[in-house]
Parts: structure tokens; C-alpha cells; sequence
């Protein structure tokens, strides 16, 4: 031990005594808050469940080939995204830069469909946040959720940003991958909300 | 990069002048200049939460008093609890955190030091915001625990609530920052050798601590967030004319709260699991248990929340089930009092200050949790929640508890901090007038509880038998504070002219006390190597079972110490958090503001990571 | 000079002192009466005697509990003081054997705890019988409606029950979360909007109680008070009548005065008193002057008490939700004579 540390320190000081990178058991524990936050959000929505005094039902506002659309959207985005960082993990930047930038498209593009079905709910069916129960947990719980994924492609254009700009490669994998783990994180939750929520009478 | 040449032996370090010192205070990352940040926050807002419980003593001293008003008392009540519990003990506590952790592990700073920084910004910033209700005159009023829908704005139509509210969401996110980091240090950067089951109970107090502050705030931001939403959105979750239920946010607070008063005590339990060793020479009888139990509370913490709900009528079976799990929860708690006792059983005590704070700690933990298992049956409960029975409890376990534990490792390590002892004398002085005064104070509170005072009330009538004693419950408090004088008074003797301390003035077992007091800002000029539990001790001593002292390692060289590489000082997090503090007080204020603040916290948040993305010097960090 | 004293002197020895001058006082109970009017362990129902069996055994236990560890604790302290010179101590990690069985021995405590607690549970949670009286119990702040829809009488902030019948309390709130307490009498229950709580009791002494809101619900909190008394069956039924009875036509001409003014002011919106107004969200005033206490029982029933709050009620009681109507002088005397006249 003594000789190793007469040698200049070159150990990369992101990666601890486990052998783990720190930013990547970091991004788990966020992730672990994160379960409890919608956890706590989805718990609302079930104790509210049936529970509204009027206003519209779910059955008559969900748009249901609308979302699993949107769910399909999200799954594929997990899948360029696991593309993305096994284009970076060879270095092929400009390939990871592609699967990046079509995963935070795909993100955008469900973001936008929860727009346009939070548009149509509030203009065709009088659902509002203060309409009822039922409006008051969906927009917040879905919201939230929406709010995430919208972070997420910022995240995931500032990464295809860098890769353009030649600041991104692989030594950056770390980053780029928990990028990834918060991205499949928000897919997984989706998962949830959409089974819980839409699929569930 | 820090440079090298700076640390070394003999290279010259001008002296920075004042507005310097306060950029270099101002962007330290280093983990014990934010510990002290926290710690001296953290002293403040205790002083002034302390000033508040005065004053309401003042108030309630003599039965249908007009010292303040009923609204004035209900904010101070309000500010009192929140400031307790937020902006003095948990920042106490990581001020200990910060400041111990990497040196009890053998690091040389946590995982992620701007993190860290950025954590204390925010704090700091939640703490101002919450105090500047003060000057908008609008105190928060609600209570520590906001119930609904008192807080809605129908029945809170200030901004007080907003305040409280506002506030508390700007403390959680940098109790969760610093949680996430200490997480990922304990984890993973402990020295090489330090297995779990080597680390210190202190870290492992610690360590469950985190856990349960990344999994309990994610309820009260939602509980909190519900609430924004039904002040500022119209939404209906606390509206029972909607179908909302008010019991949903005491279901989401408590599922918060109670982790959280472990949140509170764990620390101070640590503490101890140190100091008692220390002062009684011999270590910590059952170690491994005291780890268990600690993950045991820390797991089962989350299953008895609805012990603070037993008046408001969930129905039998769950009020069995919460008591239930309330009296198992209870065993890991006990035993660990019975396990502090017996390390000191058969030792040989030295009798000085530090000891005397966790001897203090053990009686009056104990009590309390005496008093808590009372609670902990529903049918008794029923008299005695809402009461002083219940505030005493607490303040027994709170005070009495984690503020003796806290002094107990403000006096034990101050001298590692700052180099130097607190004078012995006063520090017996600040001992006995605080034991004394809280136990004058709090004693007395079982008896009104019983008696029937219920708690929250500004004023009482001079009939019911109550007077007396909370005449007596006034002394007590000014005797407390009192005895915060002395500690002051301590505090700038020993800065003047106060005793030099050594490396290891108490003949401690860890290895924070192999290094020199106050540390050079590396911590370690070598990473040490860990065999044991107590390596240190047993380093010093031998095992005591007759082998060989372990041999100690060839000095440092100069050319260690220059291969040191400390991370630099950052002014991104505190610009971070003033662009945080903008966007979320302009929920008050205005949209602009908001999205002004909004912006800018995203642009510093892009600056902060692009920070290190790619150094000058090849480290990609 | 103050410093020299302050370091001179043997804090530990002085200190000890204190502290066990400060435990005989609190041991030799002097000052520590506990008949007093919002008692919790002189129980005068069923309900409280009840829990009150389970409050005193878990007392004893940890009463117990407590004079072990402390006297351990002070003596490990004396007995293991560090003498000069000595060695080393022998370094003990622990004892297994110990260890489990003072866990084991802590988890049976508990248990002799909770036992009895499951069954007192789900005992005083019961269905109420057929035979109970029954009171709807709504607090609003900051005072306290009692309706009994038997007997169809509606009052406020004094509660009458007989002794020795079941009473079953119905509790609502149309505002925010108060709770309803009657220290005397048993437990607390909370009282929440849109939901209706039970709680179920018989008084076992007659006499006279204080109730108090027992959760924290906004400005006059502390004020929000009510006072209970338990009759013998025939006083009861007698109360009952007189409740159940028109209200009271004083030929006083300053009160005839008051009850002019009162039909024609904004009182008629806020309070009913049968036949003259159905005002529901104040306190309903057909019997006001039966009634020894008002405005949430923070003040005695007097002419003066009565002036005084008409004149200016929020001066009273901070936060009061009856507004000031400008009554000033021979207004608000008639219309406390009036009151007053309500028997």
C-alpha cells in the first residue's frame, strides 16, 4: 500500500473503494426518492378513486388508443436509449448522438400527446383541476409525470448538443448512461400510471 | 484543482482579507467548512426557536394572560416547532455529518463536495425565506404540522401558510441533496478495509438516517404539493366539500413525520455510541445489535405512522395494527439504552463534559421513551395526545435526547474542529443548569397532561388547577436558557484564550483523532488501512487480550502529500440556490419572477454539471 | 468576578445536589393534585375508568422499567468512576445470552401491554345498543352544537346527560378538524368535515364537567371550551321539557325591547330561537340563558359578560366569527336582557 501511494494519484476519483461510480449509486438513490414521490402521488389517486361528486368519469374522458400509443412511444424511447449508449460504449459518437436526439424526439412527441389530451379534456369534457376529485389526481399525478419526461429530453438534447459540439464521447459513458437509468425510470413509472389509471376500471 | 504547493509543510499561505475570506466561505466545497456553516445556522435558528419558546412560556406563566395575542401565540407555537425541527436540530445534526463523516471513514471529502455546498445554499436560503414571514407579516400559523384543511385558504387566506409551505419544500430539497451525498460517501468511500460492520455506529446511525430522509420527504413534498396546488390551483384534495378527506394530509405528513423524528434522534444515538466508549475506555457492548436495531427503527419507522392518529377515528383494526407495530418498534429502541449502560458497566469512567451530555442523553431518552410507550396504546392515548402529556414526551426525546446528544459531540468533538477544549468548568456549568432547568421545565408537563391541559392554547382559565405548575414550567424554560449563556460564554472564552488541544485529547477509538487538530483540509495525508472496529484504539492500545499493539505505518513524505488532489472551490452552488430562492419566492411575488428564477436555475443547473465536463488537466470529473 | 466564582466552584458536586433535591420535591408529590376539573385519572365513566385500568398498568410497568435503568445508570456511574492509575478496563463486546434475554424479557412487557389494549380496542369501539341516548356533536369554530334528535332539541356548548344511560355522540364539523374532549368522562375523538366519528360512553357520577377542543383549529383554539352536565334520570327529564318548551315571553319591557330588535337585526340570519328565527350558524339561542356559559364557554352567563360580547364580540374572543353589528348602549342592554330572559 505504502508504494502505491508514493505514485501520482491517477485513480479516476469518481469511481469509490466498491469499485462503483458514485454518480451511478446517486442516480439510484434519487431514483428510490423518486418511487416514494410517485408512490405517494398514485396513492392519492387511489384513495380518490370513485370518490368524485361530479364531473366527468374517467371512462368517459380516456382516450385509450391515444396513451397505449403513448405508452408504445415510451417503451421504444428505452429501446434507442439502450442503442444510444451501446453506440457510445464503441465510441461511434455520432451514432449515439442519433439514437440520443430520436429517444428525446420520441420523449417530446409524448409529452405533447399528454398536451393535446389534457387540451381536449379540459375544452371537450369540462375536466378541470378544480373540477373534481378525479381532476385534481389525474392532472397532478400525469402532470408530474409529464413534468419528468420533459426534463428528461432536456437532458437528453443538452447530451446530443455536447456529442455535436465533439464534447461528448466515450469516456462520458457514465454520464450518458445515467441519463439512460433516469430515463428508463421514467418509462417504468409510466408503465404504472397507464396500467393503474387508464387500464384498471 | 487545488494546487499542491499550498499544502505543503512550510509553504507560505497569505493571510486573505475580509472579503476574501467571505468569497473563499462562499465557495468552499470542503466538507468541514460547510460543516461549520451548518453547525453556527444551525446555533442561530436554535437560539431564535429557543427565544420563541420563552416567550409563549412568558404567556402561559399565568391563566388568562394578554403578554401576546392569540394570533401571535399560535405563530410562534407554529414557528417554533418548524424552526426546531428544521432549521436547528436536522441542520445540527449535518453539520456532524458533514463535518465527521468523511474523517470517521477515512475520506477526504464526501462524493460529491459542490453537492454538499449546494445543499447548505439551499438550506440557508429555506431558513431566510421561512423567517422572512416575519417582516411580509405573515407568520406561519398552522402549526409545525399544517393539518387540512385549517390550511386552506378559506380558513388561512394569508400568505402565511405559503410561507410554511413554500418553505418547508426548499428545506426538503436540500435535506434530500445531502442525503443522496452521504448515501453514495458511506457507501462508497469508505477507507480500504472498512466493511460495513467496521464502520462506526456513528456512521451507521448516520447512514440509516439517509435512507430514511431520501424515502420519508418524497410524502410531505406531495402532502405539501397537494396543498400548493389546492391554495394557488383551486384543486380539491383537502376540500372535504368535494369528497376531499383533511385525513389525507395527516396520512402523508405522518408517513413523513414519524421517519422523521428518527431522522431526529438517530444522529444523537450515535453520538453517544461514541462518546460512551470513549470516556468509558471499553467498547460499545454489542455493537453488531446496536447496528441491527438501528436498521430495524429505520425499516419499521415507516410502518407506524398512524400512532399520531389514534383520536381520529380510523376504526379499530388499524388503531390495533398501529399500536401493534408501535410497541415492537419500541424493543430495538429500548434495548439500546440497556446496551449504552452496559458499556459503561464495568469500565472506567472519566468524568468530563462530553460524557456528562450523553449520561444526560440516556435518563432523559429513557423517560421519554417511557412516556412513548404510554402512547402507544391507543385507549390511554386518547387522554393524552393533543395534551402536555404528549409535549413533554417529545421534548423529553427532542431535548432531552437529541439536544443533549448534539452537545455531547459539540463538546467531544470541538476540539477537532477547532483545536482547541472547551474550558471543563463552564461546561459542567452549562450541564447542571440545563439538566436541571429542562426537567423543571418539562417534568412538570406530564402533571398538566394529565390534568387535562390541552396543548396549543394561548391562554387557560385560572380555575382548572393548572396555574402552578406552569408557573414553575417558566422558570425551568429561563433556565434552560440560561444555561445557553454559559455555553455561549464557553464558546468565546475558549476562542480567545482556550486550552490547545492535541491530535487525540480523549484517548478516542476512531480515526478521526489519528489526525491533527483541526485537520488539514486533505483529512489524510495517507488513506488509511482498517482491520477492525476501534482501528484506531487498537492501534494505540492492542486488543487487550494480549496480542501486540498493531505496528504503526512509516511516516508520511512529502511526496504523498503532493499527489493529493482536493477538488476546488465552485461558486455555482450558491449562485444555484439564490436562483432556486428567486424562482420560488416569486410564487409570492410574481409569474415574472418565477420564470426569471425558473430560467436562470435551469441555466446555473447546466453550468454546475458542465463545471468539471471537461478540465483543463485531463480529469474527467 | 462573576467568572472566578463561576470557575471556583465544584459544579458536579453543587449540581448533584440540585438535581436530587429537585427529584425528592417531585417525588413528595406536594402540589401534585389531581382532582381537578379536567382530571384523566379520576374517571367518571365507563369509558374512562376503562382505559384508565390500562393507563395505570402500563404506569407501573414503566415506572418500574424506570427506577431500574436510572438506578443502574447511577450506579455504573459510582461504581465504575475512573479511580487513579487504573489500567486498561477488560474489553467487553458483549454477551450474547444477556442480550437476548433482557429483548426477550422487554418484548413480553410489551406484550402484557397489549393485550389488554386489543381488547379495550375493540371494546370501546362497539356498536352503541339500541337504548343509547344519542347526541349529534358539531364543532364549528370555535364553539360547540348539541343536537339530540331524539328528544328534537338543538343547544349549544353545555351538554346534558343522565347518568347511568349510554350515551352515543355522533361528531361532525362542518369547518375544519376540532376534537371533542371530555377529560373527565374518557378519551378524546376527533371531530372532521364530511365524516362522522362515534364515540360511545356512560357517566357513572353526576356532577358538573369541562370539555375542551383538544385540536389545534385556528385563532380561538383555546377558547373553543364546552361544559357537560350529568343529572340524575329525573333532573335529566326534566331539562329535557324545559328545552322541549317554546321559548320564554319575558313581559320585562327592556326585554320585549330586545326581542324587537333582535327580530329585526341580521341576528335572524345567524341564530334560531323556535318561532321567531332559523338562522344555523350560530349557536342556537331558544334556551340561551339556561345555559351558565356562552361564546364556546369562555364566559359565565352575566348581563355584563353578555353586553360586553354583543357590544364587540371579536374584543372577547380573538378571531370570533359573529360580527360586530354596532350595538352600542341601550341596544345591546336590551338585547342581553332579552337573552337573559330565555330561560
Amino acid at each position: 500500500m505504502a508504494d502505491h501511494a508514493a505514485t501520482h494519484d491517477v485513480h479516476d476519483p469518481n469511481i469509490g473503494n466498491t469499485g462503483l461510480d458514485h454518480r451511478k449509486m446517486g442516480m439510484w438513490a434519487f431514483l428510490g426518492s423518486d418511487c416514494m414521490f410517485f408512490g405517494s402521488l398514485i396513492g392519492t389517486y387511489l384513495a380518490y378513486k370513485g370518490k368524485s361528486i361530479s364531473g366527468p368519469t374517467p371512462h368517459d374522458v380516456f382516450d385509450i388508443p391515444l396513451t397505449s400509443y403513448s405508452a408504445a412511444l415510451l417503451l421504444a424511447s428505452s429501446l434507442t436509449m439502450v442503442l444510444a449508449l451501446a453506440a457510445l460504449q464503441d465510441n461511434r459518437v455520432k451514432v449515439a448522438a442519433g439514437w440520443l436526439l430520436a429517444t428525446a424526439a420520441m420523449g417530446l412527441h409524448f409529452v405533447l400527446n399528454q398536451v393535446y389530451e389534457f387540451w381536449t379534456f379540459v375544452h371537450h369534457h369540462d375536466l378541470m383541476l378544480s373540477t373534481s376529485l378525479f381532476g385534481s389526481t389525474f392532472f397532478v399525478l400525469t402532470g408530474f409525470h409529464g413534468a419528468h419526461v420533459t426534463g428528461g429530453v432536456i437532458w437528453l438534447l443538452l447530451l446530443v448538443s455536447l456529442a455535436w459540439r465533439g464534447k461528448l464521447d466515450r469516456r462520458d459513458y457514465t454520464k450518458v448512461e445515467i441519463a439512460g437509468l433516469y430515463w428508463h425510470f421514467v418509462d417504468i413509472v409510466w408503465i404504472a400510471i397507464f396500467t393503474i389509471i387508464y387500464l384498471i376500471p | 484543482m487545488a494546487t499542491h504547493a499550498a499544502f505543503m509543510p512550510g509553504a507560505k499561505v497569505e493571510a486573505p482579507t475580509f472579503w476574501g475570506a467571505v468569497a473563499s466561505w462562499l465557495t468552499t466545497v470542503d466538507h468541514k467548512r460547510i460543516g461549520i456553516l451548518y453547525g453556527s445556522s444551525a446555533f442561530i435558528f436554535f437560539l431564535i426557536a429557543g427565544t420563541e419558546a420563552l416567550i409563549m412560556r412568558l404567556q402561559l406563566a399565568r391563566p388568562d394572560n394578554t403578554l401576546v395575542s392569540a394570533q401571535t401565540f399560535n405563530e410562534l407555537f407554529t414557528m417554533h416547532g418548524t424552526t426546531m425541527v428544521f432549521l436547528a436540530i436536522m441542520p445540527m445534526s449535518a453539520a456532524f455529518f458533514n463535518y465527521m463523516i468523511p474523517l470517521m471513514i477515512g475520506a477526504r471529502d464526501v462524493a460529491f463536495p459542490r453537492l454538499n455546498a449546494l445543499s447548505y445554499w439551499i438550506f440557508i436560503s429555506g431558513g431566510l425565506f421561512l423567517h422572512v414571514s416575519f417582516l411580509a407579516k405573515a407568520v406561519p400559523d398552522g402549526g409545525w404540522f399544517g393539518y387540512a384543511n385549517l390550511t386552506s385558504h378559506q380558513f388561512s387566506p394569508t400568505h402565511s401558510i405559503d410561507f410554511w409551505m413554500f418553505g418547508l419544500q426548499i428545506l426538503g430539497i436540500s435535506s434530500m441533496l445531502a442525503g443522496f451525498n452521504f448515501l453514495v460517501t458511506i457507501i462508497n468511500m469508505r477507507a480500504p478495509g472498512m466493511t460495513l460492520m467496521r464502520m462506526p455506529v456513528f456512521i451507521w446511525m448516520s447512514f440509516v438516517t439517509q435512507f430514511l430522509i431520501v424515502l420519508a420527504f418524497p410524502a410531505i413534498t406531495v402532502a405539501l404539493i397537494l396543498l400548493m396546488f389546492d391554495r394557488f390551483f383551486g384543486t380539491l384534495f383537502y376540500s372535504p366539500a368535494a369528497g376531499g378527506d383533511p385525513l389525507l394530509w395527516q396520512h402523508l405528513f405522518w408517513i413523513f413525520g414519524h421517519p422523521e423524528v428518527y431522522i431526529l434522534i438517530l444522529p444523537a444515538m450515535g453520538i453517544v455510541s461514541e462518546v460512551l466508549p470513549t470516556f468509558a475506555r471499553k467498547p460499545l457492548f454489542g455493537a453488531p445489535v446496536i447496528i441491527y436495531s438501528g436498521i430495524t427503527i429505520g425499516f419499521f419507522g415507516f410502518g407506524v405512522w398512524s400512532h399520531h392518529m389514534f383520536s381520529v377515528g380510523m376504526g379499530p383494526v388499524a388503531d390495533a395494527a398501529f399500536s401493534i407495530t408501535t410497541m415492537l418498534i419500541a424493543v430495538p429502541t429500548g434495548v439500546k439504552i440497556l446496551n449504552w449502560l452496559c458499556t459503561l458497566w464495568g469500565g472506567s469512567i472519566r468524568f468530563q463534559t462530553p460524557l456528562y451530555f450523553s449520561l444526560g442523553f440516556i435518563a432523559m431518552f429513557t423517560m421519554g421513551g417511557l412516556s412513548g410507550v404510554m402512547h402507544a396504546s391507543p385507549p390511554v392515548d386518547l387522554q393524552q395526545t393533543d395534551t402536555y402529556f404528549v409535549v413533554a414526551h417529545f421534548h423529553y426525546v427532542l431535548f432531552g435526547g437529541s439536544i443533549f446528544g448534539l452537545f455531547s459531540g459539540a463538546y467531544y468533538w470541538w476540539p477537532k474542529i477547532t483545536g482547541k477544549l472547551l474550558d471543563e468548568r463552564l461546561g459542567k456549568l452549562h450541564f447542571w443548569l440545563m439538566m436541571i432547568g429542562f426537567n423543571v421545565t418539562f417534568f412538570p408537563q406530564h402533571y398538566l397532561g394529565l390534568i387535562g391541559m390541552p396543548r396549543r392554547i394561548y391562554t387557560y382559565a385560572g380555575d382548572l388547577g393548572w396555574n402552578f405548575w406552569n408557573l414553575v414550567s417558566t422558570i425551568g424554560a429561563f433556565t434552560i436558557a440560561l444555561s445557553f449563556l454559559v455555553f455561549i460564554a464557553n464558546v468565546i472564552k475558549t476562542a480567545r484564550a482556550g486550552q490547545v488541544a492535541s491530535a487525540d485529547p480523549w484517548d478516542g477509538r476512531t480515526l478521526e483523532w489519528a489526525i491533527p487538530s483541526p485537520p488539514p483540509v486533505y483529512n489524510f495525508a495517507r488513506v488509511p488501512e482498517v482491520h477492525d472496529r476501534d482501528d484506531f484504539w487498537l492501534q494505540k492500545h492492542g486488543d487487550g487480550h494480549g496480542g501486540a499493539p498493531r505496528p504503526k505505518p512509516a511516516p508520511v513524505t512529502a511526496a504523498e502529500i503532493a499527489a493529493i488532489h482536493m477538488p476546488s472551490s465552485s461558486y455555482w452552488p450558491v449562485l444555484l440556490a439564490l436562483a432556486m430562492a428567486m424562482m420560488i419566492s416569486g410564487l409570492l411575488i410574481s409569474m415574472y419572477q418565477v420564470i426569471v428564477g425558473g430560467l436562470l436555475t435551469l441555466f446555473l443547473m447546466y453550468r454546475f454539471a458542465m463545471e468539471h465536463h471537461r478540465p483543463p488537466d485531463g480529469h474527467g470529473h | 468576578m462573576i467568572a472566578r466564582i463561576v470557575t471556583r466552584l465544584d459544579w458536579t458536586r453543587l449540581g448533584l445536589l440540585g438535581a436530587v433535591l429537585l427529584l425528592a420535591s417531585a417525588c413528595s408529590a406536594v402540589g401534585w393534585n389531581w382532582d381537578t376539573p379536567m382530571s384523566t385519572v379520576i374517571p367518571k365513566s365507563d369509558f374512562g375508568k376503562v382505559t384508565h385500568g390500562i393507563f395505570m398498568l402500563i404506569s407501573w410497568w414503566t415506572l418500574g422499567i424506570f427506577i431500574v435503568v436510572e438506578a443502574a445508570l447511577v450506579y455504573a456511574c459510582w461504581r465504575f468512576r475512573e479511580r487513579p492509575g487504573a489500567p486498561i478496563p477488560k474489553q467487553v463486546h458483549g454477551h450474547t445470552v444477556l442480550e437476548i434475554s433482557w429483548t426477550i424479557a422487554f418484548a413480553v412487557v410489551l406484550l402484557i401491554i397489549a393485550i389488554p389494549t386489543i381488547r379495550v380496542i375493540f371494546k370501546t369501539q362497539e356498536a352503541p345498543a339500541a337504548t343509547a341516548l344519542r347526541v349529534d356533536v358539531s364543532g364549528k369554530q370555535w364553539w360547540w352544537e348539541f343536537r339530540y334528535p331524539q328528544q328534537k332539541i338543538t343547544t349549544a356548548n353545555e351538554l346534558h346527560l343522565p347518568v347511568g344511560q349510554t350515551v352515543s355522540f355522533a361528531l361532525n364539523a362542518p369547518d375544519v378538524i376540532h376534537s371533542f374532549w371530555i377529560p373527565q368522562l374518557g378519551g378524546k375523538r376527533d371531530v372532521v368535515p364530511h365524516r362522522v366519528n362515534h364515540i360511545t360512553l356512560t357517566p357513572e357520577v353526576p356532577g358538573e364537567y369541562h370539555g375542551q377542543c383538544a385540536e389545534y383549529c385556528g385563532m380561538s383554539h383555546a377558547n373553543m371550551r364546552f361544559r357537560v352536565i350529568v343529572h340524575e334520570p329525573a333532573e335529566f327529564e326534566k331539562w329535557v321539557k324545559a328545552q322541549q318548551a317554546p321559548p320564554a315571553d319575558s313581559p320585562d319591557a327592556l326585554a320585549q325591547q330586545g326581542k324587537t330588535l333582535f327580530s329585526q337585526s341580521t341576528c335572524v340570519g345567524c341564530h334560531a330561537i323556535t318561532g321567531i328565527s332559523a338562522g344555523h350558524i350560530g349557536p342556537d339561542l331558544t334556551h340561551f340563558a339556561s345555559r351558565k356559559t356562552f361564546a364556546g364557554s369562555l364566559m359565565a352567563t352575566t348581563p355584563d359578560n353578555l353586553t360586553k360580547w354583543i357590544e364587540n364580540p371579536e374584543h372577547m374572543k380573538p378571531g370570533a366569527l359573529m360580527p360586530n353589528l354596532g350595538m352600542k348602549g341601550e341596544q345591546s342592554k336590551a338585547l342581553a336582557a332579552y337573552l337573559l330572559s330565555l330561560k
